[in-house]
């Protein structure tokens, strides 16, 4: 299969990348080898067949919902570009930057 | 472990060793680029060790990927340039507890995607067997070490053969755990159903003092569970009575025809120290690589997604929260792991979700029940890591395919979450090293140690060593 030009300009927005037409184009070629090896397993008849949903088998990983301490607040502020009052700074979420 | 009983015997002390080991650092890792940050105040570290803790004062490495408070952690990527770590991965935490010293952080392919480590964004770790080749990854610069002799072990990743992979190129032993046996927790996330943490080691004594540290339930990760009895111990002493599946699949067109006859020598090895040999099929084994590649990226795309340019450094962009999220993800991912993000993304998107994902699921069901139909009749299985031995720097240029290839035979034990033992086997007409993995039922590792041991106890290939510096 080859994907078109406006399916990997679709999925890069969907992933948040911001490609250049190069990239695009390039992953588009790259993408289509790999999607043609992965139809083999359409060969395979899985009616019938559960999906893996656990690795491991008979585990529950259910816990008391009991709250627990976590890290303190500066230290996971201390890797965030812009932080202020305690807090993550981003920029407006809705529409541009005013000037 | 040799390094663990000198020490204990009083031979040496862990701050003579640590010094030893940055020294060899300094003399080795300009050629090799095995490491990303090396701890300077490690020796000083080393003399306030317990000297009754279990591994007191053992230095190891880690690989960069796994978070150790106080060092950067970058995963191999330029998204976390810089970043700090404000806690230590369960797995890193629990070895320091026991005394084992940490000397630096090791190369890695970007967040673990890739084969050869020349996806991390800061260079391409060289073998120490030959340095125009790969040493194998994503936990290369980890197995460069241990091969080179800087370390006596370092831990590793394995996601889709990202530790017996790299082992088998270098020449050492490593174990891939049972999914769930050891704690994820500060892992860097990538494939959460199949990432699993272990440890590479010049042998199979090198690797077992760390793994029994290094196991058990923890609360931070819900997902691991303490060990359940394994269905049938094997003898400590002898192999006979041990049953080891020899896979049809295994054995394809396309595998080095070195590799395949060190293999089979090593299974007659096997034979001859009294175990019995049985051809077995895993039927579902050529499908594990179409199932990975949904499974592992589907994964991949959802982890990712935190590295936002919110929460970690660097940040691009400004006009929009949609705008820094897309400039720096755009900017300051590589491409593998991009095009892993895209492929996942497309694979869990409307319309296709049933078709691919659906459908990898319900296959990864049958190839778990190829292993446990085999583990009815066999205590484990012998079969090749890598169809080749370590390939030049640079030979898969940039055909993404051609390098997934390459980690066939290791991706079904990850899709099954069963563990995966490597030994090195012997060597190609290049003095390449090439392995054997032996894999085993979910929570046989010390069924895998035995047979290691005892494969080990009859050859050499383990004490093998490049010669470098």
């Amino acid at each position: 299969m080859s994907l078109k030009i406006e399916e990997v300009q679709h999925i890069a927005k969907l992933a948040k990348l911001d490609l250049s037409d190069g990239e695009i184009a390039r992953y588009r070629e790259q993408l289509s080898d790999i999607l043609d090896h992965i139809a083999k397993l359409n060969e395979l008849d899985t009616s019938g067949i559960s999906p893996m949903a656990n690795v491991i088998v008979g585990a529950s990983p259910l816990r008391a919902d009991e709250s627990r301490p976590s890290l303190p607040r500066e230290k996971l502020l201390q890797n965030a570009p812009d932080a202020e009052k305690g807090q993550f700074k981003v920029p407006s979420v809705f529409g541009e930057k005013k000037k | 472990m040799k390094t663990l009983k000198e020490l204990q015997d009083g031979k040496t002390t862990s701050r003579a060793l640590t010094k030893a080991c940055l020294a060899r650092v300094e003399a080795l890792d300009s050629s090799l680029h095995a490491f990303l940050h090396v701890d300077e105040s490690a020796p000083e570290r080393a003399s306030q060790v317990d000297k009754e803790s279990p591994l007191a004062g053992l230095p190891i490495a880690v690989k960069d990927i796994l978070m150790v408070e106080g060092m950067p952690a970058t995963c191999g990527s330029k998204i976390l340039e810089g970043f700090m770590p404000p806690f230590t991965a369960t797995s890193v935490k629990k070895l320091q507890d026991a005394g084992a010293v940490i000397i630096g952080k090791t190369n890695t392919d970007e967040f673990a995607m890739g084969s050869s480590t020349e996806n991390s964004a800061y260079g391409v770790t060289h073998n120490p067997w030959n340095l125009d080749r790969v040493p194998g990854g994503s936990s290369g610069g980890s197995a460069a070490a241990v091969a080179a002799g800087i370390v006596p072990a370092a831990l590793g990743t394995d996601t889709g053969g990202s530790i017996r992979q790299p082992a088998s190129f270098c020449g050492i032993s490593g174990i891939k755990p049972t999914y769930g046996r050891v704690s994820r927790y500060g892992l860097a996330a990538y494939g959460s159903s199949l990432d699993s943490v272990g440890i590479l080691g010049r042998s199979v004594d090198d690797l077992i003092p760390l793994f029994e540290v290094m196991v058990g339930k923890d609360p931070l990760d819900a997902t691991t569970v303490d060990a359940p009895s394994i269905t049938r111990k094997l003898s400590a002493e002898s192999l006979v009575g041990t049953r080891i599946g020899v896979p049809a699949e295994y054995f394809v067109k396309g595998i080095q025809a070195e590799v395949e006859e060190r293999v089979r020598e090593a299974i007659k090895m096997l034979k001859m120290l009294g175990a019995e040999i049985i051809p077995i099929n895993l039927p579902h084994t050529e499908y594990a690589l179409p199932v990975y590649y949904i499974l592992a990226p589907a994964e991949a795309s959802a982890n990712l997604a935190r590295y936002d340019g919110i929460r970690y450094t660097p940040r691009e962009g400004e006009k929009s929260l949609e705008d820094v999220y897309r400039q720096t993800r755009g900017k300051h991912f590589g491409a593998e792991v991009e095009r892993r993000i895209m492929l996942g993304t497309y694979a869990l998107s409307a319309g296709y979700y049933d078709a691919y994902y659906g459908q990898a699921q319900k296959v990864r069901t049958l190839i778990r029940r190829d292993f446990e139909e085999a583990f009815k009749n066999v205590d484990a299985i012998a079969a090749p890591i890598a169809p080749t031995t370590a390939f030049e720097i640079g030979s898969h240029g940039d055909d993404p395919l051609a390098m997934y290839l390459e980690d066939i035979f290791t991706l079904p034990a990850n899709l099954a979450g069963v563990p995966g033992l490597a030994l090195p086997v012997g060597f190609d007409g290049d003095n390449m090293p090439i392995g054997m993995q032996l894999m085993g039922a979910p929570f046989s590792e010390e069924n895998l140690f035995a047979i290691g041991r005892a494969y080990q106890g009859a050859t050499d290939w383990h004490k093998e060593k490049p010669n470098i510096g």
